[in-house]
Protein backbone atom coordinates (compact mmCIF):
# COMPACT_ATOMS: atom_id res chain seq x y z
CA UNK A 1 0.00 0.00 0.00
CA UNK A 2 1.16 3.63 -0.91
CA UNK A 3 3.20 5.31 1.93
CA UNK A 4 1.14 8.27 3.26
CA UNK A 5 3.47 9.70 5.98
CA UNK A 6 7.08 8.86 6.56
CA UNK A 7 9.46 9.78 9.38
CA UNK A 8 13.42 9.44 8.72
CA UNK A 9 15.50 10.26 12.18
CA UNK A 10 12.93 12.50 13.21
CA UNK A 11 14.96 14.55 16.56
CA UNK A 12 13.81 17.55 18.35
CA UNK A 13 15.16 19.46 20.79
CA UNK A 14 14.21 22.65 23.25
CA UNK A 15 17.47 23.59 23.97
CA UNK A 16 20.08 21.24 25.90
CA UNK A 17 17.02 19.12 26.30
CA UNK A 18 16.24 16.42 23.79
CA UNK A 19 12.35 15.35 23.41
CA UNK A 20 12.48 12.86 20.32
CA UNK A 21 15.39 10.85 18.93
CA UNK A 22 15.74 9.04 15.66
CA UNK A 23 12.09 8.53 15.08
CA UNK A 24 11.73 6.26 12.31
CA UNK A 25 7.79 5.72 10.98
CA UNK A 26 6.20 4.75 8.35
CA UNK A 27 2.21 5.23 7.70
CA UNK A 28 0.48 3.81 5.05
CA UNK A 29 -2.79 4.58 3.01
CA UNK A 30 -6.20 3.99 5.10
CA UNK A 31 -4.06 2.45 8.62
CA UNK A 32 -4.19 3.46 11.87
CA UNK A 33 -1.62 3.92 14.14
CA UNK A 34 -2.09 4.44 17.57
CA UNK A 35 0.96 6.07 19.86
CA UNK A 36 1.01 5.20 23.53
CA UNK A 37 3.40 6.26 26.42
CA UNK A 38 3.82 8.32 29.76
CA UNK A 39 3.16 11.43 29.85
CA UNK A 40 6.06 13.72 28.67
CA UNK A 41 7.36 10.77 26.65
CA UNK A 42 7.10 12.87 23.71
CA UNK A 43 3.49 11.80 22.04
CA UNK A 44 2.67 15.99 21.43
CA UNK A 45 5.70 16.71 20.23
CA UNK A 46 6.02 14.01 17.17
CA UNK A 47 2.40 15.60 16.62
CA UNK A 48 3.06 18.81 16.42
CA UNK A 49 6.11 18.26 14.29
CA UNK A 50 4.19 15.65 11.99
CA UNK A 51 2.04 19.27 10.94
CA UNK A 52 5.10 21.73 11.75
CA UNK A 53 3.22 23.52 14.98
CA UNK A 54 6.88 22.64 16.05
CA UNK A 55 9.60 22.50 13.68
CA UNK A 56 11.92 19.57 14.08
CA UNK A 57 15.25 20.04 14.40
CA UNK A 58 16.43 16.90 12.96
CA UNK A 59 15.52 13.83 10.62
CA UNK A 60 13.23 14.25 7.46
CA UNK A 61 9.15 14.08 6.77
CA UNK A 62 7.96 12.67 3.54
CA UNK A 63 4.17 13.64 3.25
CA UNK A 64 2.59 11.58 0.65
CA UNK A 65 6.04 11.10 -0.85
CA UNK A 66 7.06 14.15 -0.97
CA UNK A 67 9.96 16.23 1.11
CA UNK A 68 9.03 18.78 3.49
CA UNK A 69 11.48 21.47 3.33
CA UNK A 70 14.21 21.79 1.54
CA UNK A 71 17.90 20.22 2.70
CA UNK A 72 21.05 23.10 2.76
CA UNK A 73 24.30 21.98 3.86
CA UNK A 74 25.54 23.69 6.55
CA UNK A 75 28.89 25.55 7.79
CA UNK A 76 30.13 22.44 8.79
CA UNK A 77 29.39 20.06 6.60
CA UNK A 78 26.08 18.62 8.47
CA UNK A 79 22.67 18.51 6.14
CA UNK A 80 19.97 20.85 7.71
CA UNK A 81 16.50 21.43 6.89
CA UNK A 82 14.81 25.18 5.89
CA UNK A 83 11.82 25.76 5.87
CA UNK A 84 9.20 28.19 3.94
CA UNK A 85 6.38 29.40 6.05
CA UNK A 86 4.19 28.93 3.11
CA UNK A 87 5.15 25.38 1.97
CA UNK A 88 4.36 24.73 5.96
CA UNK A 89 0.92 25.99 5.90
CA UNK A 90 0.15 24.12 2.46
CA UNK A 91 1.43 20.92 4.92
CA UNK A 92 -0.71 21.99 7.41
CA UNK A 93 -3.93 21.76 5.16
CA UNK A 94 -3.09 18.29 4.22
CA UNK A 95 -2.64 17.01 7.67
CA UNK A 96 -5.84 17.21 9.52
CA UNK A 97 -5.18 17.87 13.81
CA UNK A 98 -7.48 17.33 16.32
CA UNK A 99 -6.62 18.58 20.02
CA UNK A 100 -7.14 17.35 23.48
CA UNK A 101 -9.00 20.79 24.03
CA UNK A 102 -11.06 20.67 20.96
CA UNK A 103 -10.04 24.43 20.42
CA UNK A 104 -12.95 25.10 18.50
CA UNK A 105 -13.17 28.69 17.75
CA UNK A 106 -15.98 30.32 19.76
CA UNK A 107 -17.16 32.88 17.74
CA UNK A 108 -18.82 30.83 15.15
CA UNK A 109 -21.22 28.14 14.73
CA UNK A 110 -20.48 24.51 14.48
CA UNK A 111 -20.89 24.79 10.72
CA UNK A 112 -18.51 28.04 10.58
CA UNK A 113 -16.00 26.25 12.41
CA UNK A 114 -15.96 23.78 9.41
CA UNK A 115 -16.77 25.49 6.86
CA UNK A 116 -13.74 28.41 7.26
CA UNK A 117 -10.83 26.19 5.98
CA UNK A 118 -12.57 24.79 3.09
CA UNK A 119 -13.58 28.07 1.99
CA UNK A 120 -10.36 30.54 3.15
CA UNK A 121 -7.69 27.54 1.93
CA UNK A 122 -9.60 25.35 -0.54
CA UNK A 123 -11.63 28.24 -2.39
CA UNK A 124 -14.63 26.51 -1.99
CA UNK A 125 -17.75 29.09 -2.03
CA UNK A 126 -19.86 29.67 0.89
CA UNK A 127 -22.59 26.94 -0.77
CA UNK A 128 -20.07 24.50 -1.21
CA UNK A 129 -18.70 24.59 1.93
CA UNK A 130 -21.85 24.17 3.44
CA UNK A 131 -22.34 21.04 1.97
CA UNK A 132 -19.37 20.19 2.67
CA UNK A 133 -20.03 20.94 6.32
CA UNK A 134 -22.81 18.79 6.35
CA UNK A 135 -20.86 15.92 4.96
CA UNK A 136 -18.32 15.66 7.40
CA UNK A 137 -20.74 16.94 10.44
CA UNK A 138 -23.13 13.80 9.48
CA UNK A 139 -19.80 11.72 9.44
CA UNK A 140 -19.51 12.35 13.07
CA UNK A 141 -23.03 12.48 13.88
CA UNK A 142 -23.88 15.55 14.85
CA UNK A 143 -25.25 17.22 12.21
CA UNK A 144 -28.17 18.51 14.00
CA UNK A 145 -26.04 20.77 16.04
CA UNK A 146 -24.60 22.47 13.09
CA UNK A 147 -26.30 26.16 13.92
CA UNK A 148 -24.89 25.47 17.95
CA UNK A 149 -21.77 28.28 19.03
CA UNK A 150 -19.47 25.68 20.89
CA UNK A 151 -20.53 27.12 24.16
CA UNK A 152 -23.60 25.47 23.92
CA UNK A 153 -22.46 22.00 22.86
CA UNK A 154 -21.25 19.41 25.16
CA UNK A 155 -17.67 18.21 25.50
CA UNK A 156 -18.14 15.19 23.37
CA UNK A 157 -20.04 17.07 20.45
CA UNK A 158 -17.66 19.72 20.34
CA UNK A 159 -14.86 17.21 19.84
CA UNK A 160 -17.03 15.70 17.28
CA UNK A 161 -17.21 18.90 14.97
CA UNK A 162 -13.12 19.72 15.89
CA UNK A 163 -13.37 15.82 13.82
CA UNK A 164 -15.54 17.13 11.47
CA UNK A 165 -13.50 20.63 10.75
CA UNK A 166 -10.18 18.71 10.20
CA UNK A 167 -12.09 15.83 8.05
CA UNK A 168 -13.35 18.71 5.94
CA UNK A 169 -9.90 19.74 4.72
CA UNK A 170 -9.93 16.06 2.85
CA UNK A 171 -6.53 15.48 4.67
CA UNK A 172 -4.38 12.96 3.27
CA UNK A 173 -3.49 11.83 7.43
CA UNK A 174 -5.62 12.48 10.90
CA UNK A 175 -3.76 13.32 13.72
CA UNK A 176 -5.29 12.68 17.16
CA UNK A 177 -3.90 14.11 20.28
CA UNK A 178 -5.61 12.19 22.92
CA UNK A 179 -8.72 13.51 21.97
CA UNK A 180 -10.87 12.33 24.90
CA UNK A 181 -8.40 13.05 27.62
CA UNK A 182 -10.26 16.45 28.72
CA UNK A 183 -13.70 14.68 28.27
CA UNK A 184 -16.38 13.45 31.16
CA UNK A 185 -16.08 9.58 31.19
CA UNK A 186 -19.68 9.60 29.97
CA UNK A 187 -18.61 11.21 26.77
CA UNK A 188 -15.43 9.45 25.61
CA UNK A 189 -17.59 6.76 23.86
CA UNK A 190 -19.16 8.94 21.67
CA UNK A 191 -16.02 10.30 20.43
CA UNK A 192 -14.21 7.51 20.38
CA UNK A 193 -17.19 5.61 18.41
CA UNK A 194 -17.01 8.40 15.62
CA UNK A 195 -12.95 7.71 15.77
CA UNK A 196 -13.53 4.26 14.61
CA UNK A 197 -16.11 4.88 11.71
CA UNK A 198 -13.50 7.15 9.95
CA UNK A 199 -11.05 4.53 10.83
CA UNK A 200 -12.90 1.63 9.23
CA UNK A 201 -13.77 4.27 6.13
CA UNK A 202 -10.13 3.82 5.55
CA UNK A 203 -8.93 7.51 6.52
CA UNK A 204 -5.47 7.35 8.04
CA UNK A 205 -4.94 7.82 11.20
CA UNK A 206 -2.06 8.27 13.72
CA UNK A 207 -3.52 8.21 17.24
CA UNK A 208 -1.62 9.21 20.37
CA UNK A 209 -4.94 7.80 23.17
CA UNK A 210 -4.80 6.55 26.89
CA UNK A 211 -7.41 4.64 25.56
CA UNK A 212 -6.00 1.05 25.13
CA UNK A 213 -9.25 -0.45 24.14
CA UNK A 214 -9.72 1.61 21.32
CA UNK A 215 -6.02 0.72 20.17
CA UNK A 216 -6.65 -3.05 20.63
CA UNK A 217 -9.49 -2.82 18.82
CA UNK A 218 -8.91 -0.40 16.14
CA UNK A 219 -5.00 0.16 15.47
CA UNK A 220 -3.42 -1.54 12.88
CA UNK A 221 0.10 -0.96 14.51
CA UNK A 222 1.17 -0.09 17.77
CA UNK A 223 3.45 2.24 18.91
CA UNK A 224 4.91 2.60 22.67
CA UNK A 225 6.76 5.99 22.96
CA UNK A 226 9.34 6.18 25.57
CA UNK A 227 11.70 8.97 26.24
CA UNK A 228 11.14 10.13 22.79
CA UNK A 229 12.50 6.90 21.08
CA UNK A 230 10.08 4.49 19.83
CA UNK A 231 10.97 1.78 22.50
CA UNK A 232 8.80 -1.27 20.69
CA UNK A 233 6.16 -1.34 18.21
CA UNK A 234 3.98 -3.86 16.34
CA UNK A 235 0.24 -5.12 15.96
CA UNK A 236 -2.04 -4.63 19.02
CA UNK A 237 -1.62 -7.98 20.30
CA UNK A 238 2.10 -8.02 19.98
CA UNK A 239 2.79 -4.61 21.86
CA UNK A 240 -0.47 -4.43 24.11
CA UNK A 241 -1.27 -8.10 24.97
CA UNK A 242 2.45 -9.83 24.54
CA UNK A 243 4.90 -6.82 25.37
CA UNK A 244 8.50 -8.10 25.28
CA UNK A 245 10.25 -4.80 26.42
CA UNK A 246 10.43 -4.53 30.21
CA UNK A 247 9.49 -0.71 30.01
CA UNK A 248 6.27 -1.49 27.74
CA UNK A 249 5.71 -4.28 30.31
CA UNK A 250 5.77 -1.64 33.14
CA UNK A 251 3.63 1.07 31.51
CA UNK A 252 0.90 -1.22 30.86
CA UNK A 253 1.07 -2.64 34.69
CA UNK A 254 0.93 1.11 35.53
CA UNK A 255 -2.27 1.94 33.60
CA UNK A 256 -4.11 -1.70 34.18
CA UNK A 257 -3.55 -1.91 37.88
CA UNK A 258 -7.13 -2.81 39.03
CA UNK A 259 -9.06 -4.81 36.19
CA UNK A 260 -12.51 -5.51 36.18
CA UNK A 261 -14.70 -8.35 34.31
CA UNK A 262 -16.32 -7.06 30.85
CA UNK A 263 -19.76 -5.14 32.32
CA UNK A 264 -22.94 -7.83 31.46
CA UNK A 265 -23.98 -5.08 28.73
CA UNK A 266 -24.42 -5.07 25.30
CA UNK A 267 -21.65 -2.92 23.81
CA UNK A 268 -22.14 0.37 21.73
CA UNK B 1 -21.99 87.16 47.51
CA UNK B 2 -25.60 87.66 45.46
CA UNK B 3 -24.67 86.57 41.50
CA UNK B 4 -27.14 86.91 39.86
CA UNK B 5 -27.54 84.48 36.79
CA UNK B 6 -28.79 85.36 33.31
CA UNK B 7 -28.38 82.38 31.04
CA UNK B 8 -30.55 84.33 28.29
CA UNK B 9 -27.73 85.65 26.47
CA UNK B 10 -27.01 81.98 25.27
CA UNK B 11 -30.06 81.21 24.06
CA UNK B 12 -29.59 83.90 21.25
CA UNK B 13 -25.75 82.85 20.99
CA UNK B 14 -27.22 79.09 20.78
CA UNK B 15 -26.25 78.32 17.04
CA UNK B 16 -22.83 79.90 17.65
CA UNK B 17 -22.40 76.95 20.61
CA UNK B 18 -24.07 74.55 18.22
CA UNK B 19 -20.99 75.29 15.64
CA UNK B 20 -18.89 74.77 18.33
CA UNK B 21 -19.96 71.72 19.42
CA UNK B 22 -20.42 70.42 15.36
CA UNK B 23 -16.60 71.34 15.21
CA UNK B 24 -16.20 69.28 18.80
CA UNK B 25 -17.55 66.46 16.75
CA UNK B 26 -16.07 66.39 13.49
CA UNK B 27 -12.27 66.28 15.27
CA UNK B 28 -13.47 63.90 17.66
CA UNK B 29 -15.12 61.62 14.93
CA UNK B 30 -11.75 61.97 12.63
CA UNK B 31 -9.52 61.52 15.11
CA UNK B 32 -10.98 58.37 16.65
CA UNK B 33 -11.61 56.61 13.17
CA UNK B 34 -8.16 57.11 12.66
CA UNK B 35 -6.60 56.36 15.77
CA UNK B 36 -8.42 52.97 15.65
CA UNK B 37 -6.73 52.31 12.16
CA UNK B 38 -3.52 53.71 13.66
CA UNK B 39 -3.71 51.64 16.60
CA UNK B 40 -4.43 48.33 15.23
CA UNK B 41 -1.56 48.89 12.85
CA UNK B 42 0.84 48.91 15.59
CA UNK B 43 -1.41 47.00 18.11
CA UNK B 44 -0.50 44.42 15.92
CA UNK B 45 3.02 45.17 15.19
CA UNK B 46 3.19 44.76 19.10
CA UNK B 47 2.11 40.65 18.78
CA UNK B 48 4.48 39.67 15.81
CA UNK B 49 7.60 37.49 16.03
CA UNK B 50 9.54 39.95 14.16
CA UNK B 51 11.76 41.62 17.18
CA UNK B 52 12.51 44.93 14.64
CA UNK B 53 8.46 45.45 14.23
CA UNK B 54 7.28 44.93 17.88
CA UNK B 55 10.14 47.56 18.63
CA UNK B 56 8.95 49.86 16.21
CA UNK B 57 5.77 49.27 17.89
CA UNK B 58 6.95 50.34 21.61
CA UNK B 59 8.80 53.38 20.80
CA UNK B 60 5.56 54.80 19.08
CA UNK B 61 2.86 53.73 22.15
CA UNK B 62 5.38 54.66 24.91
CA UNK B 63 6.82 58.13 22.98
CA UNK B 64 2.94 59.28 22.44
CA UNK B 65 1.88 58.07 26.12
CA UNK B 66 4.77 59.40 27.88
CA UNK B 67 3.61 63.15 26.01
CA UNK B 68 1.39 64.85 27.73
CA UNK B 69 -1.47 65.91 25.08
CA UNK B 70 -1.04 69.68 25.18
CA UNK B 71 2.84 69.43 24.01
CA UNK B 72 1.75 66.58 21.51
CA UNK B 73 -1.13 69.61 19.59
CA UNK B 74 1.70 72.37 19.95
CA UNK B 75 4.45 70.54 18.42
CA UNK B 76 2.10 69.58 15.16
CA UNK B 77 0.94 73.39 15.43
CA UNK B 78 4.04 75.44 16.22
CA UNK B 79 7.29 73.18 15.36
CA UNK B 80 6.56 70.59 12.78
CA UNK B 81 5.94 73.54 10.30
CA UNK B 82 9.84 74.76 10.72
CA UNK B 83 10.90 71.11 9.98
CA UNK B 84 8.96 70.55 6.55
CA UNK B 85 8.40 74.35 5.89
CA UNK B 86 4.52 74.21 5.69
CA UNK B 87 2.46 75.94 7.44
CA UNK B 88 -0.05 74.31 9.35
CA UNK B 89 -3.91 74.88 10.52
CA UNK B 90 -5.00 74.52 13.51
CA UNK B 91 -7.55 71.59 12.97
CA UNK B 92 -4.87 69.80 10.84
CA UNK B 93 -2.46 70.15 14.14
CA UNK B 94 -5.23 69.07 16.30
CA UNK B 95 -6.20 66.23 13.72
CA UNK B 96 -3.00 64.50 13.91
CA UNK B 97 -1.98 65.05 17.41
CA UNK B 98 -5.27 63.76 18.51
CA UNK B 99 -5.11 60.54 16.44
CA UNK B 100 -1.73 59.58 16.89
CA UNK B 101 -2.95 59.99 20.66
CA UNK B 102 -5.34 57.86 20.42
CA UNK B 103 -3.91 55.37 18.10
CA UNK B 104 -1.31 54.82 21.19
CA UNK B 105 -3.67 53.90 23.62
CA UNK B 106 -5.63 51.95 21.30
CA UNK B 107 -2.29 50.17 19.86
CA UNK B 108 -2.08 48.80 23.61
CA UNK B 109 -5.92 47.76 24.11
CA UNK B 110 -5.38 45.63 20.43
CA UNK B 111 -2.20 44.24 22.06
CA UNK B 112 -3.25 43.02 25.19
CA UNK B 113 -6.63 41.88 23.51
CA UNK B 114 -5.04 39.75 21.05
CA UNK B 115 -2.89 38.37 24.50
CA UNK B 116 -6.16 36.99 25.85
CA UNK B 117 -6.98 34.89 23.11
CA UNK B 118 -5.72 31.69 24.13
CA UNK B 119 -2.39 29.96 22.83
CA UNK B 120 -4.80 26.86 21.12
CA UNK B 121 -6.78 29.34 19.36
CA UNK B 122 -4.05 30.04 16.93
CA UNK B 123 -2.48 27.04 17.21
CA UNK B 124 -6.27 25.51 15.89
CA UNK B 125 -6.22 27.99 12.87
CA UNK B 126 -2.64 27.27 12.02
CA UNK B 127 -3.56 23.93 11.91
CA UNK B 128 -6.28 24.03 9.74
CA UNK B 129 -3.68 25.65 7.09
CA UNK B 130 -4.55 29.38 7.81
CA UNK B 131 -1.62 31.91 7.28
CA UNK B 132 -0.89 34.06 9.91
CA UNK B 133 -2.67 37.00 8.53
CA UNK B 134 -5.69 35.18 8.15
CA UNK B 135 -5.35 33.68 11.49
CA UNK B 136 -5.43 37.15 12.97
CA UNK B 137 -8.67 38.15 10.75
CA UNK B 138 -10.19 35.65 11.30
CA UNK B 139 -10.05 33.88 14.47
CA UNK B 140 -8.26 36.33 16.96
CA UNK B 141 -9.36 39.52 15.97
CA UNK B 142 -13.10 38.90 16.23
CA UNK B 143 -12.73 37.12 19.54
CA UNK B 144 -10.32 39.66 20.50
CA UNK B 145 -12.48 42.61 19.25
CA UNK B 146 -15.58 41.83 21.73
CA UNK B 147 -13.41 42.18 24.54
CA UNK B 148 -12.30 45.94 23.54
CA UNK B 149 -15.47 47.15 22.72
CA UNK B 150 -15.88 48.29 26.55
CA UNK B 151 -12.09 49.48 26.36
CA UNK B 152 -12.70 51.55 23.19
CA UNK B 153 -16.23 53.28 24.39
CA UNK B 154 -13.58 54.32 27.39
CA UNK B 155 -11.09 55.86 24.88
CA UNK B 156 -13.97 57.26 22.79
CA UNK B 157 -14.80 59.41 25.97
CA UNK B 158 -11.34 60.34 27.09
CA UNK B 159 -11.05 61.71 23.65
CA UNK B 160 -13.97 63.86 23.45
CA UNK B 161 -12.56 65.70 26.63
CA UNK B 162 -9.35 65.84 25.15
CA UNK B 163 -10.75 67.66 22.04
CA UNK B 164 -10.61 70.69 23.98
CA UNK B 165 -6.84 71.01 24.05
CA UNK B 166 -7.62 71.72 20.11
CA UNK B 167 -8.80 75.83 21.45
CA UNK B 168 -5.12 76.57 22.84
CA UNK B 169 -4.50 76.81 18.73
CA UNK B 170 -7.65 78.74 18.29
CA UNK B 171 -9.59 75.88 16.88
CA UNK B 172 -13.62 76.72 16.89
CA UNK B 173 -14.82 73.78 18.94
CA UNK B 174 -16.75 73.57 21.99
CA UNK B 175 -14.77 75.16 24.42
CA UNK B 176 -12.94 77.95 21.74
CA UNK B 177 -16.13 79.06 20.95
CA UNK B 178 -17.14 79.62 24.63
CA UNK B 179 -14.49 81.61 25.57
CA UNK B 180 -14.91 84.20 22.69
CA UNK B 181 -18.69 84.66 23.93
CA UNK B 182 -17.57 84.57 27.69
CA UNK B 183 -15.22 87.50 26.62
CA UNK B 184 -17.68 89.09 24.75
CA UNK B 185 -20.48 89.18 26.82
CA UNK B 186 -18.82 89.36 29.96
CA UNK B 187 -20.48 86.16 31.73
CA UNK B 188 -17.77 83.25 31.78
CA UNK B 189 -19.48 81.26 34.65
CA UNK B 190 -22.59 81.17 32.92
CA UNK B 191 -21.04 80.30 29.20
CA UNK B 192 -18.33 77.80 31.19
CA UNK B 193 -21.29 76.21 33.47
CA UNK B 194 -23.71 75.75 29.94
CA UNK B 195 -20.22 74.28 28.63
CA UNK B 196 -19.65 71.45 31.31
CA UNK B 197 -23.53 70.89 30.92
CA UNK B 198 -23.21 70.01 27.52
CA UNK B 199 -20.60 67.94 27.87
CA UNK B 200 -22.15 66.14 30.74
CA UNK B 201 -25.10 65.36 28.37
CA UNK B 202 -23.36 64.14 25.75
CA UNK B 203 -20.94 61.71 27.56
CA UNK B 204 -22.99 60.44 30.24
CA UNK B 205 -24.84 58.22 28.00
CA UNK B 206 -21.87 56.85 26.77
CA UNK B 207 -19.94 56.37 29.71
CA UNK B 208 -23.20 54.11 30.70
CA UNK B 209 -23.48 52.71 27.24
CA UNK B 210 -19.92 51.73 28.09
CA UNK B 211 -20.45 49.82 31.90
CA UNK B 212 -23.34 48.42 29.99
CA UNK B 213 -21.59 46.74 27.42
CA UNK B 214 -18.48 45.74 29.86
CA UNK B 215 -20.58 43.54 32.08
CA UNK B 216 -22.84 41.78 28.63
CA UNK B 217 -19.29 40.90 27.96
CA UNK B 218 -17.96 40.03 31.03
CA UNK B 219 -21.21 37.74 31.13
CA UNK B 220 -20.72 35.92 28.25
CA UNK B 221 -17.28 35.24 28.88
CA UNK B 222 -16.25 37.91 26.19
CA UNK B 223 -17.91 36.44 23.16
CA UNK B 224 -20.98 38.22 22.39
CA UNK B 225 -23.29 36.39 19.72
CA UNK B 226 -25.72 38.76 18.10
N1 LIG C 1 7.77 24.22 24.48
C1 LIG C 1 8.53 23.39 25.22
N2 LIG C 1 9.68 23.80 25.77
C2 LIG C 1 10.44 22.98 26.49
N3 LIG C 1 10.14 21.70 26.73
C3 LIG C 1 9.00 21.21 26.24
C4 LIG C 1 8.14 22.03 25.44
N4 LIG C 1 7.07 21.27 25.05
C5 LIG C 1 7.28 20.06 25.58
N5 LIG C 1 8.43 20.01 26.29
C6 LIG C 1 8.98 18.84 26.97
O1 LIG C 1 9.01 17.77 26.07
C7 LIG C 1 8.70 16.55 26.72
C8 LIG C 1 7.62 15.84 25.96
O2 LIG C 1 6.44 16.58 26.01
P1 LIG C 1 5.12 16.10 25.29
O3 LIG C 1 5.41 15.84 23.86
O4 LIG C 1 4.07 17.11 25.58
O5 LIG C 1 4.80 14.74 26.01
P2 LIG C 1 3.47 13.89 26.03
O6 LIG C 1 2.52 14.45 25.04
O7 LIG C 1 3.90 12.50 25.70
O8 LIG C 1 2.94 13.96 27.43
C9 LIG C 1 8.30 16.90 28.13
O9 LIG C 1 9.38 16.60 28.98
C10 LIG C 1 8.07 18.38 28.09
O10 LIG C 1 8.42 18.96 29.31
MG1 LIG D 1 0.59 15.26 25.32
Amino acid sequence: MTEVLRLENLAKSYGQAQVLKDINLTVRKGETVCVIGASGSGKSTLLRCVNFLGYPTGGRIFLEGKLVGREVIDRSGRTEMRYREAELCAVRAHVGMVFQQFNLFPHMTAEENVMIGPVKIRGLSKAEAKARAAEHLQRVGILEKAGAYPGQLSGGQQQRVAIARALAMEPSIMLFDEATSALDPELVGEVLLAMRKLAQEGTTMLVVTHELGFAYNVAHRVIFLHEGTIHEEGTPEEVLVNPKKPRTQDFLRGVTTFRMPEPRIAPA
Amino acid sequence: MSYAWDFNFLWALGPLLLGGLINTGKLWAIAFSSGLAIGLAFGIMRTVPSRILRGIGMVYVEAIRNTPGLILLIWFYYALPILVGVQSSAWLAACVALSLYTGAYSAEIYRAGIASVEAGQWEAARAIGLSYAHQMRYIVLPQAVMRMIPAFGNRAIELAKATTLASTLAFGELLFTAKVIAEDQFRPLETFTAVSVIFTAVLLPLSYACIWLERRVARSGGIVRD
